[in-house]
C-alpha cells in the first residue's frame, strides 16, 4: 500500500521544492541502519577515508549500477529496503517521479564534528550552497530523497537549504558565492526524518559544533515517466477560477492557489515575479493543465493579439 | 603597519542601494574572524545605504543587462549585487 500526496503537499512542493516527513521511520529501523554502518563513538575514528572504506566494505548498502530501478536496488528486509516499502515514503516517490522510478546515485553523507578537525588540525568549514549535479533546464525534475537515522539538532549543522529557489537554473557551485540568504533553513529533526528536494534546490552541509558524527543518507530517484497528476490518478483536480488580484477580497478561504504564491525573503522585488511565473509552469505541467494559470501571471503576457 | 582588506557583498531587493539585504558575504582579510557559508540568518546591514553609513566603501556593482530575447522568464542567479571594501591597518 502507498500513500499518495494530497494535492496541497504537491502545491507545496511545486513551490518550495521541498517536502519534510518528521521522524517517519521507526526507531528499531533507524538503530538497524546505524548498526548496519557500524556508527561508532567520534573519539574511534581517526581518518574519515578510513571510516567510509569501513562502511562502504561491511554495511548492506549495495553499489548500485546509475538507471537500476529502485524496486530492484536494495536487498530484501534491508534497512534502506524497509525505508523505500515505508507506505508515506513511496506514496511521496510515486506522487512525484512514478512507481517505475529509477536510481540515478546514492551517497552516504557524513559531517564529523569539531573535536575531529581539532585532533587532526583541519580548518572546519560548512559547505558552500550550491545545486547538485549540473546545470539542468529540462522541465521534467529528478527528486533527492534524504534519511537522517539519527536526531539533528542546531548544534550540529544539519543540511542548509533555500526554499523556493528549485526553479533557478544555475551551475552548481556558481552559487557559493551567496554565503547566507535572507530565509535560508536548516534541517533539525527527530531521528527517523525523510526529506524530498527537487533536483535544483539550494542547498549546503552546515558545519558540526557537536559531539557527533551526523549522518545523512541520501538517494537521487529519476522518472522513467511523464509526471502528471501521479498524485491523482483520477484525474480530479481542477484548476480554480480567477480571483481579484491587489483589490483583494479577504473574506475568501485560503486555497491551494495560495499555497503556490508564497514568495520568500530572498527573492527580488522583480525577479519574485518571474518565480510566480515559473511556478505556474511547472504546476502546469504537474496538472495537465495546459492553459490554467493563478492569478493572472500568464494569461495577463499570453494575451497577445498581433 | 600594513593594509588588509575586507570584502562585504550584499545582494539587494532591487538595484538601488536604498533597497533591503536579500543575501551577504563577509571576507576578513585581517584574520581576525573567519565567515563561512550559512554562518549568520540575519543581515549586517538592512540596506546597502546602512552599509555606506557605517564607512563601507562602495567598489563595484551589477549591470543591468536586458534579458535575452526568448530568455525573459529563466530565473538564475541573484541579480542585484554591490561589492564593498573596508581598508583596515594594524600589525597582521
Amino acid at each position: 500500500m502507498t500513500k499518495l500526496l494530497s494535492t496541497e503537499k504537491m502545491a507545496e512542493f511545486a513551490n518550495s521544492g521541498c517536502l519534510f516527513f518528521e521522524g517517519l521511520i521507526d526507531e528499531d529501523i533507524n538503530k538497524e541502519f546505524l548498526n548496519d554502518i557500524g556508527h561508532t563513538d567520534i573519539d574511534d575514528v581517526d581518518n574519515i577515508q578510513h571510516y567510509f572504506q569501513n562502511i562502504k566494505s561491511s554495511s548492506s548498502i549495495p553499489r548500485i549500477p546509475a538507471g537500476t530501478a529502485l524496486k530492484d536496488a536494495y536487498p530484501l528486509n534491508s534497512p534502506l529496503e524497509k525505508i523505500f516499502k515505508n507506505e508515506i515514503v513511496s506514496g511521496a516517490i510515486n506522487s512525484l517521479v512514478g512507481s517505475k522510478t529509477v536510481v540515478d546515485h546514492q551517497f552516504l553523507h557524513l559531517t564529523f564534528p569539531s573535536k575531529y578537525y581539532a585532533k587532526a588540525n583541519q580548518r572546519q568549514m560548512s559547505q558552500v550552497n550550491h545545486q547538485d549535479s549540473t546545470i539542468d533546464p529540462r522541465t521534467t525534475f529528478d527528486i533527492q530523497l534524504f534519511y537522517f537515522p539519527t536526531d539533528v539538532t542546531k548544534e550540529m549543522g544539519g543540511t542548509r537549504y533555500i526554499p523556493g529557489t528549485h526553479l533557478r537554473i544555475v551551475n552548481e557551485m556558481g552559487i557559493a558565492k551567496y554565503q547566507n540568504i535572507k530565509g535560508q533553513k536548516n534541517i533539525i529533526c527527530k531521528a527517523g526524518t525523510i526529506g524530498i528536494f527537487h533536483n535544483g534546490l539550494w542547498h549546503g552541509a552546515g558545519v558540526n559544533f557537536s559531539d557527533d558524527i551526523r549522518y545523512m543518507f541520501k538517494v537521487r530517484l529519476q522518472p522513467t515517466e511523464k509526471q502528471e497528476l501521479l498524485w491523482d490518478p483520477e484525474k480530479k483536480y481542477q484548476p480554480l477560477p480567477n480571483r481579484a488580484l491587489y483589490w483583494t477580497d479577504e473574506t475568501k478561504d485560503q486555497t491551494i492557489n495560495d499555497i503556490l504564491m508564497r514568495s520568500y525573503p530572498w527573492q527580488e522585488a522583480d525577479t519574485n515575479r518571474l518565480d510566480k511565473i515559473n511556478v505556474v509552469k511547472f504546476w502546469r505541467l504537474l496538472t495537465g493543465h495546459k492553459k490554467m494559470d493563478v492569478d493572472y501571471w500568464l494569461t495577463r503576457i499570453e494575451n497577445e493579439l498581433y | 603597519m600594513t593594509k588588509r582588506q575586507k570584502v562585504l557583498v550584499l545582494y539587494l531587493k532591487f538595484p538601488s542601494l536604498e533597497a533591503e539585504v536579500i543575501s551577504w558575504a563577509t571576507f576578513d582579510g585581517t584574520g581576525k574572524k573567519l565567515h563561512m557559508t550559512g554562518d549568520s540568518d540575519e543581515p549586517p546591514y538592512p540596506t546597502g545605504l546602512d552599509a555606506l553609513l557605517d564607512g563601507w566603501r562602495l567598489f563595484q556593482s551589477s549591470q543591468s543587462i536586458p534579458e535575452h530575447p526568448g530568455q525573459e522568464f529563466r530565473t538564475s542567479y541573484l541579480k542585484h549585487e554591490f561589492f564593498f571594501e573596508k581598508i583596515e591597518e594594524g600589525d597582521f
